[in-house]
């Protein structure tokens, strides 16, 4: 009789993934046997780190009172080079454009970037292949930047920037050089570059002509005496060792240091490089600002923070933290349009979406922004996008001002650390701010 | 005589005396840096310059300016226009990033000579350190003696021309700037080959002895000539290890 019941099936386990061999690496491992070349790309580190989402602002209570939000003032002016410049830089916003080059991006983008950010007061930075007209043109402060290619470095236009950035390193890749391929080498990018056309293009990682702080110090000598001693000297480093890279910055004479975190962008860079490479930008600040106040020097040689800032809790809280200003790449991008979901099924037809693009190298970028081919850069009004970045950059400053004035302060820099608690051990320890609801600060007594 | 006291003959009317044992080089670059058009007679002689830094930095115009002994770091940088002698040693980054004029170090110079130059003429009588021209850009450079390592390392556009030998891993990675060595080469960088030395080259050469000072008494067929095999130009897994 028993031969004629069936066995119930035995209960079988949902196919499991693994959290290790997840879909992502499967997928990168088959385009590595495929191809037998690295994989490059655009954009910061995007895997999850802590960040400022992991801090949050007390307010004022009993003991602490608030300003009126719409009524009383609250400053956010900055001013940038007051060490040694005789012309220091005046932004009427702490948030300022991130250097991107020419050649990354299209000659519309460059001068979207310098509308938004002169209708706002604030400034724009060049990057590796030298100004543009577009970007002088509509930019009303511009700050040049000196790297080590030193492609279309001249004096005329050093003379004509209003700040100059020592470019040693920025986050998405402390330590490594430029690449741009050879569809983004137009005539116009080879010939700003000295460079064949359509060649795929290495920048050098290290200067040619100064190793190390001492070094530093006398090519910042240099270049003060090229321009008579005017113009503010930035030096910019990928968060790596941002306590030592700040103090010596600061003994070389830089006036201003820029810290970049690993959520900073790139035009193209290995993405092993990116995702494994420097620290995140919360972790960096203040380390940054601790050589500062060791040296006597914070607010004095001024800090500002890049890598990863989105809106005006972001810039709060790196002001808070102790820097004098932030600034902004990729947000600043999509401000103009990049990966809009209105592109869907052009981003598609690349093999990824809306919000996923990040092979700016490759220059077929829908937008207009991180290209060169002429009909593509058509897509992209300058003056539209420049109105788009005039208003975002708008809204991040009344969010600052808004968290601001809740915690009591008529001007943005007076945020501080004790306005601060973290919602995380890990992010506790790296902004140096209690645990919320404890009065714990990981590490508070050790060194760094 | 040498090209820059030639140079230096022709520069006459108005001489200025600058001694940096008594101003700056900050005085000295702005009074430099203060000349109008015009003013291209002026012949400046700097005394005591005692390897002070970035003399004679970010020139703009067609002056004479002769440094009488050593020079720090950054002699002549950035210089457009003007002709700069150095009677002595010049330190690191002698005429880096030159656009134009015509600079003369009259005994050796220290690392990075020339770097990432885009135009104007530099000679040097002596050695030259490591990476000499090194991301040169269309820079003439000349040197009489002998070059370090790593010279010519990612150089664009231009042409060095050594009389004496080249060390180690010379043009790696180079791009199209042309390298002329009459002595010996102790490497070739990556991606840096031997070409032939053709007619147009050789003419080349004679052009290069006139800007030192001594067209005639070399022959150029005793040159051999380097440039890119530009096998590194287009990104190629192959070429992996030597990116």
């Amino acid at each position: 009789m028993n031969e004629h019941v069936k066995a119930p099936a035995a209960p079988r386990t949902l196919p499991r993934e693994s959290a290790t061999f997840d879909a992502y690496t499967l997928s990168e491992i088959r385009r590595a046997a495929a191809t037998g070349i690295y994989d490059i790309r655009g954009a910061g580190a995007k895997r999850k780190v802590p960040h400022f989402d992991d801090l949050l602002f007390l307010g004022a209570s009993i003991s602490r009172y608030p300003l009126e939000g719409y009524r009383e003032r609250c400053g956010t002016n900055v001013t940038l080079g007051t060490r040694f410049a005789k012309k220091p830089i005046e932004l009427k916003i702490p948030i300022t454009i991130a250097g991107m080059s020419f050649g990354s991006l299209s000659g519309p983008a460059k001068e979207a970037l310098g509308r938004g950010a002169s209708a706002m007061g604030t400034s724009t930075t060049t990057g590796d292949g030298g100004m543009t007209q577009e970007e002088r043109g509509h930019s009303q402060t511009l700050v040049y930047q000196y790297l080590p290619s030193r492609y279309g470095m001249n004096p005329d236009d050093i003379r004509k920037a209003d700040a100059i950035e020592v470019v040693v390193g920025q986050g998405a890749k402390p330590g490594g050089g430029g690449m741009l391929l050879g569809q983004k080498i137009s005539a116009r990018v080879a010939k700003m570059r000295t460079l064949p056309e359509g060649i795929d293009q290495r920048s050098a990682c290290r200067h040619p002509d100064w190793t190390g702080p001492d070094d530093l110090e006398i090519k910042i000598e240099e270049l003060r005496e090229i321009t008579d001693w005017e113009k503010p000297i930035y030096v910019k480093v990928g968060a790596a060792r941002p306590y030592y890279d700040t103090a010596l910055a600061v003994k070389s004479g830089a006036d201003v240091v820029v810290v970049d975190g690993m959520q900073g962008g790139t035009a193209a860079t290995q993405e092993v490089f990116i995702e494994n490479v420097g620290i995140p930008t919360l972790a960096a600040i203040r380390q940054a600002v601790k050589a500062l106040q060791d040296l006597g020097m914070h607010r004095r040689v001024q800090l500002i923070v890049s890598g990863g800032i989105r809106n005006g809790a972001d810039v709060a809280k790196a002001l808070a933290l102790g820097a004098d200003a932030v600034a902004i790449g990729t947000a600043a991008l999509v401000a103009l349009g990049d990966n809009d979901p209105k592109w869907e099924s052009e981003y598609e037809a690349l093999g990824t979406r809306a919000g996923a693009y990040d092979d700016w190298h490759e220059g077929r970028d829908p937008a207009g922004i991180t290209t060169q081919d002429p009909e593509l850069m058509k897509r992209l009004d300058p003056v539209l996008a420049g109105r788009r970045l005039a208003n975002y950059l708008s809204v991040m400053t009344l969010e600052a001002q808004t968290i601001a004035r809740a915690c009591g302060k008529s001007h943005v820099h007076n945020l501080e650390p004790e306005d601060l608690v973290a919602l995380t051990i890990e992010s506790a320890a790296m902004a140096q701010v209690p645990l919320a609801g404890t009065q714990w600060i990981p590490g508070a007594n050790g060194a760094f | 005589m040498t090209a820059g006291a030639a140079r230096a003959m022709n520069a006459t009317v108005e001489t200025h005396a600058f001694d940096l044992a008594k101003s700056s080089v900050r005085d000295l670059n702005a009074a430099l840096h203060a000349l109008k058009p015009g003013s291209n007679a002026s012949l400046w002689r700097v005394a005591n310059p005692r390897g002070l830094h970035a003399i004679a930095a970010g020139l703009d115009a067609p002056v004479t300016v002769e440094v009488d002994g050593p020079a720090g770091y950054y002699c002549a940088g950035m210089n457009k226009q003007a002709t700069v002698i150095v009677r002595g040693a010049a330190g690191v980054g002698v005429a880096e990033n030159m656009m134009s004029g015509f600079v003369h170090v009259e005994g050796d110079a220290s690392q990075a000579a020339g770097a990432t130059a885009h135009g104007g003429t530099l000679v040097i009588d002596g050695d030259a350190g490591a990476r000499c021209g090194i991301s040169m850009k269309g820079v003439d450079i000349v040197v009489k003696g002998s070059i370090g390592h790593m010279s010519a390392f990612m150089a664009q556009a231009g042409t060095l021309t050594v009389f004496g030998d080249a060390g180690d891993a010379l043009g790696d990675s180079i791009y199209e700037a042309r390298l002329y060595v009459r002595g010996s080469v102790k490497s070739l960088g990556a991606d840096c080959v031997e070409k032939e030395l053709r007619d147009e080259h050789r003419k080349e050469l004679f052009e290069r002895f006139r800007l030192a000072g001594i067209d005639g008494q070399i022959d150029p067929s005793e040159f051999r000539r380097y440039g890119s095999a530009r096998n590194l130009y287009h990104f190629h897994v192959d070429n992996a290890s030597a990116y």
